[in-house]
């Protein structure tokens, strides 16, 4: 019975760091499969973290408010990472710039203005103390006392809930709905698409800031889950690993999933390997470096080949022939 | 009272810095007749109708539709207004299916979803009604230009288009196809579309249209019933002085054998066999034809003879040197000239200047190079002799090639080749998409190596030039040579034949 509870644990664990990584590789998702590189999901999730933090801080000190915090941190962080993304919509679709150079750009710039504001926010602290209130985990009613099963999927924080819903809706609205459709045709053929009247520039903006919101969702469900604080190392290049899941997953919303949540179980095997000791026999390093081995190998295309969509890091000019 | 013109342009004016690309147009089209507007490239037959359907608004003018005087501001106006566009570039969404191509930004709903079935039942209303059949299922990846052109008109017809503007829809065809564009066009017209075929090619505007205007510099030259006229007067009209159809070449004078091709075969992309066990020779002094259907190995033939494709088994020999497989630039320097099938992405680079253009066969060599240098001076030098032997117009050798028009970008890559005194010269469809002027150009200029002892091969997809041009004609099916021809002595349908996979002399219907 004690392998079965280390599973447990382990799909658990699993569930809560792939969560972030699930928000993230939805950001990439759409931003990608409208045309855009996104490269910045790093920088997104950094903005988001902060603005979650920062806002659930204020308003726990000095506001006073309780449970809710977080939940208005959140929402925060959401309109953060959308307004962050915008010089990347700009940049890549109106200056038509390096869709790449324009993401390390955004990257750089996030953890220099995240660590700044925070320090000018809080007295010079390079960090946010320890949050008071953050997301505690939802216990799904019946399901959850289903033994093993019950605490290892049904008992989780409510943005992996919302993490894994949008899977879903995002799945729905790529492949159901017209939106969807013109989405990925501004993404394989844009001059396809602009020749039936589709506003390619729009897309690509919506699609874009979208792309900021997802990821910086993921970014504050790091901060109000797993850290419960804001530093410079609370993403660590995770949104590095969303790029790598989205590539795993071929652009595509459920398999990008699967793909987040098998890099999730990579770093959940720290967490309860240090649980239940073996990292005595392991050193503590090599099992840090795990996810990381991973992506590396997943993005020099190690894992079959990546299909990407067609104008993906093409600028598009209008009128161009 | 209801007005008989579905289209009047009047006094069009567009400039551009530089240009005047129309210049007072005047356009009536009436409904439901096939309307060709005639005119070498750069025209300004292209310009006209990106004003109709609304990419470019005209600095003077007024449009008319059905009677009504309106102002197009954008596709989608012209859209609303009943106006489609068959682009010579197909727009179309390559992974998705010939169903969603249709429907895309004009989606039926049901809710929020998208209604495919809704989309089925008009598609297969508007297929039956026109005899337009496509799968609507299939990608348009498994499908053939000939079918990805329905979808393309398809997609006008389900937007309600009543006015048709078709862009040199032949371009891409292969003659088949073209027989069946004609008959879908036909039925378009009887069925009360009008159509504007914008081309240059006289032969079409003969077989289909019933009135043509033509375009010269910008403005109209004529605009008269096609029954009244005859190919010639077009032509005349179109380039301005009169144009020889029939290319004067004399007699050729084979010599030795240059290229000698072995049993060869070789994989295309996908790794499906392409050449099968081909088998041929080009002797000094003729040219010699390919034709075939597009897709029977042709394109892996040009490729393994330039180096840029691998042999899987057979040899090539060049004066009896065996030279398959080696690197494209050893082979070039076997005295191989090579005009590749697309200039842009192949035969120039693009962001390069008209002399970089012209020594990229020989830049590393000298007088071009010395100690590892490149010598500006011999490379301009040399391009400036070469722009005045080849008349090629471009402001100066320092100008990108991409600034030159289709056909002086043409001249640059043949002007390159040339100039390297090859033994061979390989040119795949050396005058696709350029005007009558410099299709005369590079024709003169391919007899021109012929008569100076050149083994010249020629691969076309248009069968008139392999017609007029060759000396001797390779038909190609499968991968392999299956009939080697003497063009004075065959016609259009005995070559169509051993085309499609039929033999000679047999009348069997093959797939």
């Amino acid at each position: 019975m004690a392998v079965l509870q280390v599973a447990s644990d382990l799909i658990q664990t699993t569930i809560v760091f792939a969560t972030a990584l699930v928000f993230a590789m939805l950001g990439g998702l759409i931003s990608e499969r409208s045309g855009v590189v996104n490269i910045a999901l790093e920088g997104m999730m950094m903005v988001g973290a902060f603005t979650a933090a920062i806002v659930t801080y204020f308003l726990e000190t000095n506001a006073g408010l309780g449970g809710s915090a977080p939940w208005i941190g959140f929402v925060c962080a959401i309109a953060a990472g959308a307004v962050f993304a915008l010089p990347h919509a700009a940049a890549s679709v109106t200056f038509r710039a390096d869709q790449v150079v324009s993401g390390v750009a955004l990257n750089l710039l996030a953890a220099g203005a995240t660590i700044y504001l925070c320090k000018m926010l809080l007295n010079g602290a390079a960090q946010t103390p320890t949050l008071k209130h953050v997301f505690s985990k939802w216990a799904v009613p019946a399901l959850s006392d289903i033994p093993y099963l019950g605490p290892a999927l049904f008992v989780a924080y409510p943005t992996s809930y919302i993490a894994f819903l949008l899977v879903a809706v995002m799945a729905f609205v790529l492949y159901k709905t017209p939106a969807g459709l013109r989405l990925r045709a501004v993404g394989e053929h844009p001059k396809a698409a602009d020749s039936v009247a589709i506003n390619v520039y729009r897309v690509r903006y919506a699609a874009v800031m979208i792309s900021g919101a997802l990821a910086a969702m993921g970014g504050a469900t790091i901060a109000l889950t797993t850290t419960s604080n804001f530093s410079h190392n609370t993403i660590s290049g995770q949104g590095f690993i969303a790029l790598a899941a989205l590539i795993f997953g071929k652009w595509r919303p459920v398999a990008g999933m699967f793909a987040a949540l098998f890099f999730g179980i990579a770093s959940a095997l720290k967490s309860v390997f240090q649980v239940y000791g073996i990292t005595n026999y392991i050193p503590v390093d090599f099992i840090y470096m795990f996810p990381y081995i991973l992506t590396v190998l997943v993005l020099a295309g190690f894992v079959g080949r990546a299909v990407a969509p067609g104008a993906v890091g093409k600028p598009y000019r209008k009128g161009e022939r | 009272m209801p007005n008989e013109f579905a289209v009047e342009m009047k006094g069009i004016a567009k400039r551009f810095p530089g240009i005047v690309a129309n210049d007072d147009i005047h356009l009536q089209v009436r409904k439901g007749e096939i309307h060709a507007l005639l005119g070498e490239n750069g025209a300004g037959k292209t310009t006209l109708m990106n004003i109709l359907f609304g990419l470019y608004q005209p600095d003077e003018g007024e449009i008319r539709i059905h009677g009504q005087t309106v102002k197009i501001t954008d596709p989608k106006k012209a859209i609303d207004l009943g106006i489609g566009m068959i682009h010579q570039h197909f727009m179309l969404v390559e992974p998705y299916t010939v169903l969603q191509n249709i429907i895309l930004g004009a989606e039926p709903r049901r809710g929020v979803m998208i209604s495919y079935k809704k989309a089925l039942a008009r598609i297969g209303e508007l297929s039956d009604k026109y005899g337009l059949h496509v799968d609507p299922h299939r990608t348009i990846r498994e499908i053939s230009v000939g079918m990805q052109q329905r979808v393309e008109i398809l997609k006008t017809l389900y937007r309600g288009a009543d006015i048709l503007i078709f862009d040199e829809p032949t371009a891409v065809l292969t003659p088949q196809e073209i027989q069946e564009l004609m008959a879908i066009m036909r039925k378009l017209a009887d069925e009360g579309k009008t159509i504007i075929l914008i081309t240059h090619k006289l032969k079409e505007i003969m077989a289909i249209a019933d009135r043509v205007t033509i375009i010269r510099r910008g403005r109209v030259v004529d605009s008269l019933p096609v029954r009244d006229t005859t190919a010639e007067e077009l032509a005349a009209k179109m380039v301005g002085r009169n144009v020889s159809f029939v290319i004067e070449k004399k007699e050729a004078q084979p010599g030795e054998t240059i290229l000698e091709i072995d049993n060869l075969t070789a994989f295309d992309d996908r790794g499906c066999q392409a050449l099968r066990g081909l088998s041929l020779e080009v002797r000094s002094g003729e040219i010699l034809g390919i034709a075939g259907v597009e897709g029977n190995g042709q394109r892996e033939l040009i490729e393994v003879l330039t180096g840029l494709r691998k042999a899987s088994s057979g040899e090539i020999r060049l004066r009896g040197r065996a030279v398959q497989n080696e690197s494209p630039r050893r082979i070039a320097e076997a005295k191989v000239g090579y005009i590749p099938e697309d200039r842009q992405k192949r035969g120039l680079v693009l962001d390069f200047c008209v002399g970089e253009n012209l020594v990229l066969k020989n830049y590393y060599a000298p007088p071009f190079c010395k100690r590892g240098l490149l010598r500006y001076d011999e490379i301009f030098g040399h391009a400036a002799g070469l722009i005045g032997e080849y008349d090629i117009r471009t402001p100066d050798e320092k100008t990108p090639a991409r600034a030159l028009s289709g056909g002086n970008q043409q001249k640059v890559i043949v002007a390159r080749e040339v100039a390297c005194e090859p033994d061979l010269l390989i040119a795949t469809q050396p005058t696709r998409g350029l005007d009558v002027g410099a299709i005369e150009f590079i024709h003169r200029k391919l007899i021109e190596q012929r008569d100076k002892g050149k083994a010249v091969l020629l691969y076309s997809l248009e069968l008139d030039e392999i017609l007029n041009l060759s000396d001797r004609i390779a038909v190609m099916y499968e991968g392999r040579i299956v009939g080697i021809l003497d063009p004075r002595k065959t016609n259009e349908q005995e070559i169509g034949l051993l085309m499609s996979g039929g033999h000679k002399g047999e009348r069997e219907e093959t797939a």
